[in-house]
């Protein structure tokens, strides 16, 4: 391993453990512009030009108030969930293919901080550990609200893992690979996965939207029940994390659900760009695509929170064990089905 | 119970069809209603630098009114503290002396009124009491302020700028 990959690699982890911050960071400010403009509102607009260090002062605020550890609590665990829920966030970043590789004179450098053979199921892996947080959290509290906040978030994450789970053994029937960058370079010329796997793709959403605790599953911390929820104890920065680590989340899924779906950064007429642009600029026009992919996803995640309404307990687990999960065993029999007979005749 | 009127409408709650129990198409319904929002002109009124227009009898911060000659009017009769319903109103009154002839209209005249802006409900009875046309409520919205005590406005606040002599 010579020295330069590992200044390679550095600076990637660098730029994109920043970006997730900062993108994180806009997107507090985005959902309260979002959500303005969908209530015929205006949002922050007082902080800088329209607002734009808003995030700057929320977070500011966040670090002068004062920090309160409750007396009862499990005082080590209630200061390790804050940091678990926003390590486990901010991970799941590393084998997204954020571009195809850059050749910079002969020295082709991929745009992925590793490429290792189980990509989806490493997303996976970090999906279902960002509930450790919650659960931590919750639980050394010493609080009844949160307490039962996050016995809800764990039991909520278990039961959509299945059907999401269910929905990424179609695509990977599809795509005969668990590498995050074959699945996007097979997608290269509108081979998406989504014209292959629309109800897959829609059962991923919905437990996507379930996994990161985004409206309408945001049982975890519905008000009118469990005040904050599993953050009902927190102050100042820790409840900073746990805020954080709920749009790091909502960043991530949106960058999975683009690559695995969406091509990731393919984009139509990407070989004529390649001609024309050189092996420099051609691979970053890619990841500027595949972040305003990410873009409409976040915004799709602020808009249909800003649509419907929370479902009820009963309704959630009704609709994760008897709808979805069925659903999604259809979808794999067919898909299987279906291969079987291309691949026959 | 008999019915105690004849319009009576017995509701049965119908089963939901199937386009209704798979959720997606009303969810898309819902979706399109908020996203024509989006592109709605917003109700906001930013406050300070544009500022919504008032009625005609709107009712706004008090003040305390002169008259041609530029004397003050109000003569200390307490009317206005007597039927402002929420007490915000007191005074000391004072006896004009012969030199300030020209500042007070009546012989009798407020030396202290005070308003306290946190009690008071804008309901306009002190105006109405007023027998001397003294106390008007035509000013702006009162302003917000951090302490109580600033609430308080005195005739340094209330009382109308003196006419400037042509
Ligand atoms: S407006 Fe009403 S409440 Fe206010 S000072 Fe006058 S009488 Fe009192
Ligand atoms: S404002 Fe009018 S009612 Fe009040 S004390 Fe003065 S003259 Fe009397």
């Amino acid at each position: 391993m010579d020295i330069s990959f590992v200044i390679e690699k550095f600076i990637l982890v660098v730029i994109l453990f920043g970006l997730s911050l900062v993108i994180a960071m806009y997107s507090t400010y985005a959902e309260r512009k979002v959500a303005a403009f969908l209530q015929d509102r205006l949002g922050p607009d007082r902080a800088g030009p329209a607002g734009m260090f808003q995030p700057l002062a929320d977070g500011l605020k966040m670090f002068m108030k004062e920090e309160i550890i409750p007396t009862d609590s499990n005082k080590w665990l209630f200061m390790v969930g804050p940091g678990l829920a926003m390590l486990t966030a901010c991970i799941g970043t590393a084998v997204i293919p954020w571009g195809s590789p850059i050749n910079v004179g002969g020295r082709i450098i991929p745009l992925q901080v590793t490429d290792i053979n189980v990509g989806v199921l490493y997303i996976f892996g970090v999906v279902s550990l960002s509930v450790y947080g919650v659960m931590i959290g919750g639980w050394a509290s010493n609080n009844k609200y949160s307490l039962l906040s996050a016995i809800r978030a764990a039991s909520q994450n278990i039961s959509y893992e299945v059907a999401m789970g269910l929905s990424i053994i179609a695509l990977l029937l599809v795509t005969n690979t668990l590498s995050l960058k074959e699945i996007v370079e097979n997608q290269h010329g509108w081979h998406w996965n989504v014209l292959y796997q629309p109800l897959g793709f829609i059962l991923f959403i919905v437990c996507a939207f379930a996994e990161t605790n985004r409206a309408p599953f945001d049982l975890p911390e519905c008000e009118t029940e469990l005040i904050g929820g599993y953050h009902t104890e927190y102050s100042s920065m820790k409840l900073g994390f746990y805020l954080f680590a709920e749009y790091i989340n909502m960043f991530v899924s949106s960058a999975v659900m683009s690559t695995l779906y969406f091509g990731g950064y393919n984009y139509p007429g990407m070989d004529w760009v390649l001609i024309y642009t050189g092996p420099v600029i051609a691979p970053l026009i890619g990841t500027a695509v595949l972040f305003a992919k990410i873009f409409a996803f976040i915004f799709f995640f602020m808009w249909v929170r800003w649509t419907i309404p929370r479902f009820r307990y009963d309704q959630l687990m009704h609709l994760g064990w008897k709808i979805l999960m069925p659903l999604a065993i259809a979808n794999v029999i067919i898909t299987g089905l279906v291969i079987a007979i291309v691949e026959k005749f | 119970m008999e019915p105690l009127t004849s319009k009576k409408k017995v509701l049965i709650q119908k089963p939901l069809t199937f386009a209704e129990r798979i959720y997606l198409p009303a969810l898309g319904k819902g979706l399109a209603i908020t996203i024509s929002h989006f592109f709605k002109k917003e109700a906001t009124i930013r406050y300070p630098e544009v500022q919504r227009e008032m009625s005609i009898n709107w009712r706004g911060m008090h003040s305390l009114k002169r008259d041609e000659d530029g004397k003050e009017r109000c003569t200390a009769c307490g009317l206005c503290a007597l039927s402002c319903p929420a007490e915000a109103i007191t005074m000391i009154a004072a006896e004009r002396k012969p030199e300030e002839k020209d500042l007070y209209r009546e012989e009798k005249y407020a030396s202290v009124y005070e308003i306290n802006m946190l009690r008071c409900i804008f309901c306009g009875l002190c105006e109405e009491a007023c027998p001397k046309e003294a106390i008007y409520l035509d000013g702006p919205i009162v302003p917000s302020d951090y302490l109580r005590k600033d609430f308080i406005y005195g005739k340094d606040k209330l009382v109308e700028q003196p006419l400037v002599k042509k």
